[in-house]
């Protein structure tokens, strides 16, 4: 049982309806935990559009997927599951009460991800003035196959709805560093980092399943 | 307790927390003005948000159901344009289904009754919860844009390609519900939380509420089911907007696809709808046969085998669209299996009111409602899932009779069962029981006014979503029609007693029906924290032979600091106000 | 008993309806008396173990082993006896004898066409032998709609990229309306047509003289039956009032403007355009929603239609 006999040595996060900071900690976690299922069947549906379209049409995401550049795809890959491991080191500076080793870790991540986003941006850029467009503004001639737009279509859904998670990663962990040097978070309490980190790895482990589906096909 | 010399061992006194009455202090008058309301993080008061939001979509789809049937009395035009009429369909459809029942016994009742039936002091994370709700209204801010701005005549369920070429005002409406979804996977996830880790006590698995059990299978479909609604809508609204060419066979897409995408979420949505029903029937029937609850253990697996298998059968809306026969006949068997948990669910309710001390108060009354209702409904479920059978009822009067019977028979009624049992801990009012039973009556007779004529007119080939029919249906579409007046009729006088109740209704006790849950051995209206101390539970929620005061222990609490001036001494459970 | 159950569905007119009517009533059935034994167990006990007073004690039962068994595999098997019952009556339904005599059908907003072997073409009447196993290939020219005949207890989607069929024999001569099932527009209600179940010798003759050219009466008057024929009616009105399309009256000769093309005076090419190419030139206030008769009215027709306009003032 908790102790329930003093009010003095109540911790400044501690929510008054959880019995103590374990208990906060695992609900947090554990709420992470589900949303992140959600996540990935919110994923899973596009995922799903892709094993359709590439059952009806396996030559054309050969043929396009030569059109997507793998170096460049590696590059990101190797970028986020760096980033993956700092952010796992920011934990565990947190958990070591190493609050200038936590912002550090947390501000390499930062970088790395904002790193993903700039070769994304160029990726896309080039796809752009190419021809390569979603949808009805397909114009490119590149591919010999009618139904080339689907694949690129596809491919900037899932790539893009994976781009706005790196974002809103990036924005959480800004708030992280923002809280940090607030001095908010110490080996006690850093569950925030905790469960940012959870998320964050849940946007590396999207990539390494659309990086070799997209990219390493041709 | 053991009793040892190891200093880090503390004594903790359980004894008996007897409910007060008639508080002074409780959740409604806790915190004053408007802005407490808008910014609370209490579960409780966030449940009546979302009942008060509820409430009004219910009466706005209503009334779309009123002009709908109305119109339906001649068989061509009589006061709208078709164009209109479709419209109308649409939305009556997309609002009760989203904004009213999906939301309304987990978000509505669930909310407030959750943390109580645990012995918790609020949900996990109660933040998440107000942001919920204020996605819920953000989402419906969007859909009543869209209902202004060229509204929108997709039916609800937006088949492509109609739904990708028509000029009305699709994308709007689909954002509103992408934004909605989400307010209901952050309910789910805070449930699960909860549920898992802020039980009192004591209160192991096995003496969970079946309504917790019931929250707990919905909260499961809600958090799997509902983001894949969420790439559905996002899906079309970027084939309106790009001619991405997934769906519209213009551009290359494929049609059924959308509608396999479309069902994997609505087929486990109509359990959303229903399952929390299923928990709420659980405790009014065992409270007002004042019986310990007939197979516990499978009422309790069978919501979740019912989420599970729920997940199976999203075919069987397709039976006619083109998908193999091979596809169709596993889609027709799972039906089936689904089906069987829900019936053992009936006979287990039968069960406990065998030989029980029955008292016919309007919550029993609507659950008996409820048992009839939704039998009628399950049977018909079983009539739409025999293949051959459904080749001709598809798209028919029959299924809009079909899932109106288990819809409104069974899911309203089953939460005008809890609203009418959990009024009182909500408002510490009673509501007049002689109006709420006329009201049900009303309400039973008006519902199969309008619905049973429907089962006939399906059979006999009346197609749905039609403005114009042909002259054989119209008896049965007048009798229809009369029926949802009086349906309305009911729900005003529910309206009106209940505005009564608030303003002036008899006040209520802590237990005004002598219930063994853990919910009615606390103040009502409800404390602010729900309990002044730590609940500890002993027995199980449904053991009438125990006596009152077993359900009644708990151990004090200095509640985290919130009562500056109390000092508690944990060891004989008693609180002083400080020096 | 059997006027109620004739009641309650069309009457049986293909040589598959009575098995999806057995069934049907099977699950009828078997559903009442248990709906009646379980609104009787409801009411019996309400009456029966009404309390009495707030001291009353119940009986503590927690379950019953046998008895839960019992309610369990009772209604799986019978679950399992519709299933098995539903899905050999479906195989039926979706497997045509080999020498059923094929007709196309094109779904369309909101009419439905039939394209018979020969080149012979109806709109919104299905006509058919009777005795004899029909077979329907259907497609959709633009969004899903459902072909649907109650009396004959057959339905099937009709999809926009793909083909999709259904098969029946009509047992007596008659008609039965035909309804579209798949709500596809303003006009989903009106997109109703008619089997014209006939003997095979009547048939023989409709098919042989379908799209013959009647010389004794005048071009307008066949004009006249072409437009009701082929729906164009439901649509347009020839007497000025308003509707999804413009109306004829007062069309030939006047000065048309549009929203995607430069202004013309309504003339033969015009009407001609119209009906093959509906959509080439939208009129100002309406919406592109007219199918193409391409392939359904042919090029006489055309002219007998523009002869039945020029006389609409």
């Amino acid at each position: 049982m908790s102790d329930t006999s003093g009010v003095q040595d109540k911790p400044k996060h501690l929510k008054h309806y959880f019995v103590d900071s374990d208990q906060q900690f695992e609900a947090s976690k554990m709420g992470m935990w589900v949303f992140l299922v959600t996540e990935i069947l919110f994923f899973g549906g596009l995922f799903a559009a892709y094993i359709v379209y590439r059952s009806w049409y396996p030559e054309l995401y050969i043929q396009a997927s030569t059109e997507l550049d793998t170096f460049w795809g590696t590059v990101n890959t190797a970028v986020l599951i760096g980033s993956s491991l700092t952010v796992a080191m920011a934990i565990r500076s947190a958990q070591l009460n190493q609050i200038k080793g936590l912002i550090t870790n947390l501000w390499i991540t930062i970088s790395l991800a904002f790193v993903f986003m700039v070769i994304k941006f160029f990726e896309y850029t080039h796809k752009f003035d190419k021809g390569i467009l979603p949808g009805e503004y397909y114009t490119y001639e590149g591919l010999a196959h009618e139904k080339a737009n689907i694949f690129f279509s596809i491919y900037y859904m899932m790539t893009g709805l994976h781009g706005i998670h790196v974002i809103i990663g990036i924005g959480l962990m800004l708030f992280l560093v923002y809280k940090a040097k607030k001095g908010v978070f110490s080996s006690e309490y850093y569950t925030p980092v905790e469960i940012t980190g959870l998320y964050w790895h849940l946007v590396d482990v999207i990539w390494i399943f659309l990086f070799p589906l997209l990219y390493l096909i041709d | 307790m053991a009793t040892t010399d190891a200093p880090n061992i503390k004594r903790l006194q359980v004894r008996r927390f007897k409910p007060e009455e008639s508080p002074k202090e409780h959740y409604l008058n806790a915190e004053k003005g408007l802005w407490s309301w808008l910014s609370t993080v209490d579960h409780k008061r966030i449940g009546l948000m979302y009942f008060g939001s509820i409430a009004f979509f219910f009466l706005f789809g209503g009334i779309l159901a009123l002009v709908l049937r109305t119109e339906l009395l001649t068989p061509t035009q009589s006061f709208i344009e078709a164009e209109t009429y479709n419209q109308i369909f649409t939305l009556h459809g997309a609002i009760m289904i989203f904004f009213f029942l999906v939301p309304s016994v987990p978000a509505a009742l669930g909310n407030f009754i959750l943390p109580l039936q645990l012995g918790a002091k609020d949900v996990a994370f109660p933040r998440l919860n107000l942001a919920s709700f204020y996605i819920y209204t953000i989402g419906a801010i969007f859909t009543l844009i869209a209902i202004f701005t060229g509204g929108i005549d997709t039916g609800w369920t937006f088949y492509t390609p109609y739904s990708a070429e028509t000029s009305s005002n699709v994308i709007m409406m689909t954002l509103g519900i992408f934004i909605l979804g989400f307010s209901s996977i952050l309910t789910g996830v805070n449930f699960i939380v909860t549920i898992h880790k802020m039980r009192a006590p004591g209160l192991t698995w096995n003496k969970l509420p079946l309504n917790i059990w019931a929250l707990y299978a919905t909260s499961i479909i809600q958090v799997l089911a509902t983001p894949v609604l969420a790439i559905t809508v996002l899906l079309l609204a970027m084939e309106r907007m790009l001619g991405i060419g997934i769906f519209d066979p213009a551009l290359g897409g494929d049609p059924v696809l959308y509608q396999h995408f479309f069902w994997f979420y609505s087929h486990p949505a109509v359990y959303i709808m229903i399952v929390p029903g299923f928990g709420v029937i659980s405790e009014v029937i065992s409270t007002f046969s004042r019986k310990t609850i007939f197979g516990y253990w499978a009422i309790a697996l069978s919501s979740l085998a019912i989420a599970f298998i729920g997940f199976l059968v999203w075919g069987h809306h397709m039976f006619t669209a083109g998908q193999s026969s091979l596809a169709s006949m596993v889609f027709s068997f799972l039906t089936f299996l689904v089906g069987i948990p829900t019936g053992i669910k009936i006979f287990n309710w039968l069960a406990t009111m065998y030989k029980g001390s029955i008292d016919m108060k309007t919550p029993m009354l609507y659950a008996m409602v409820f048992l009839f209702l939704f039998t009628i409904g399950g049977f018909t479920g079983i009539m739409l899932g025999a293949l051959v059978v459904d080749i001709h009822l598809h798209d028919t009067y029959y299924v809009v009779a079909h899932f109106h019977y288990v819809m409104m028979g069974g899911m309203v009624m089953a939460f005008l069962a809890g609203i009418h049992y959990w009024w009182p801990k909500m408002f510490g009012k009673m509501y007049n029981e002689f109006w709420a039973k006329i009201a049900c009556g009303i309400i039973f007779i008006g519902f199969n006014m309008t619905f049973l004529p429907q089962f006939i007119m399906g059979a006999q080939g009346m197609p749905r979503r039609y403005y114009n029919y042909i002259d054989q249906f119209q008896p049965f579409h007048q009798f229809s029609t009369m029926g949802s007046y009086v349906l309305g009729v009911g729900f005003l006088i529910i309206a009106a007693y209940m505005i009564h109740s608030l303003l002036r209704g008899k006040e209520a006790g802590s237990n005004p029906w002598g219930s063994r849950a853990l919910e009615w051995q606390t103040s009502s209206p409800a404390p602010h924290h729900n309990f002044e101390h730590t609940p500890v539970i002993i027995n199980g929620p449904y053991d009438y032979h125990k006596p009152m005061s077993e359900f009644q222990l708990g151990i004090a609490h200095s509640h985290n600091g919130h009562h500056e001036g109390e000092k508690v001494d944990v060891e004989t459970g008693t609180a002083q106000e400080k020096a | 008993m059997n006027r109620l159950t004739e009641y309650m569905l069309p009457p049986a007119r293909s040589t598959l309806a009575s098995e999806t009517d057995a069934l049907f009533h099977f699950i009828n059935v078997t559903s009442i008396i248990l709906l009646v034994g379980i609104t009787f167990a409801i009411l019996y006990f309400a009456w029966k173990y009404r309390r009495r007073s707030e001291d009353d004690v119940t009986p503590v039962i927690t379950h019953n082993n046998k008895l839960e068994i019992t309610w369990s595999v009772i209604p799986l098997i019978m679950v399992m006896i519709v299933f098995g019952w539903g899905f050999s009556g479906y195989m039926n339904l979706v497997t045509p004898p080999d020498d059923a005599y094929e007709i196309r059908v094109e779904g369309a907003s909101w009419n439905w066409r039939f394209f018979y072997d020969n080149g012979a073409v109806s709109v919104n009447e299905l006509n058919v032998p009777v005795d004899r196993p029909i077979k329907l290939i259907m497609s959709s020219t633009d969004v899903i709609h459902s072909f649907y005949v109650p009396d004959f207890r057959v339905k099937r989607d009709v999809l926009p990229n793909r083909y999709s069929s259904i098969w029946f024999e009509a047992t007596e001569t008659g008609q039965s309306v035909i309804f579209c099932t798949e709500y596809c527009g303003e006009q989903h209600s009106n997109m109703d047509g008619i089997v014209n179940v006939m003997s095979q010798d009547e048939f023989d003759t409709w098919l042989e003289s379908g799209n013959a050219v009647d010389e004794s009466v005048p071009p307008a008057e066949r004009g006249e039956a072409l437009v009701s024929q082929n729906g164009c009616n439901a649509c347009h009105s020839v007497d000025g009032s308003s509707g999804v399309g413009p109306s004829f009256a007062g069309l030939w000769g006047s000065e048309r403007t549009f929203q995607n093309a430069e202004p013309v005076t309504a003339d033969e090419n015009y009407i001609r355009e119209s009906i093959l190419e509906s959509n080439a030139k939208i009129l100002e206030g309406y919406d592109p929603v007219m199918p193409s008769y391409q392939g359904v009215i042919n090029d006489q027709q055309i002219g007998d239609i523009i002869e039945y306009i020029k006389t609409l003032e």
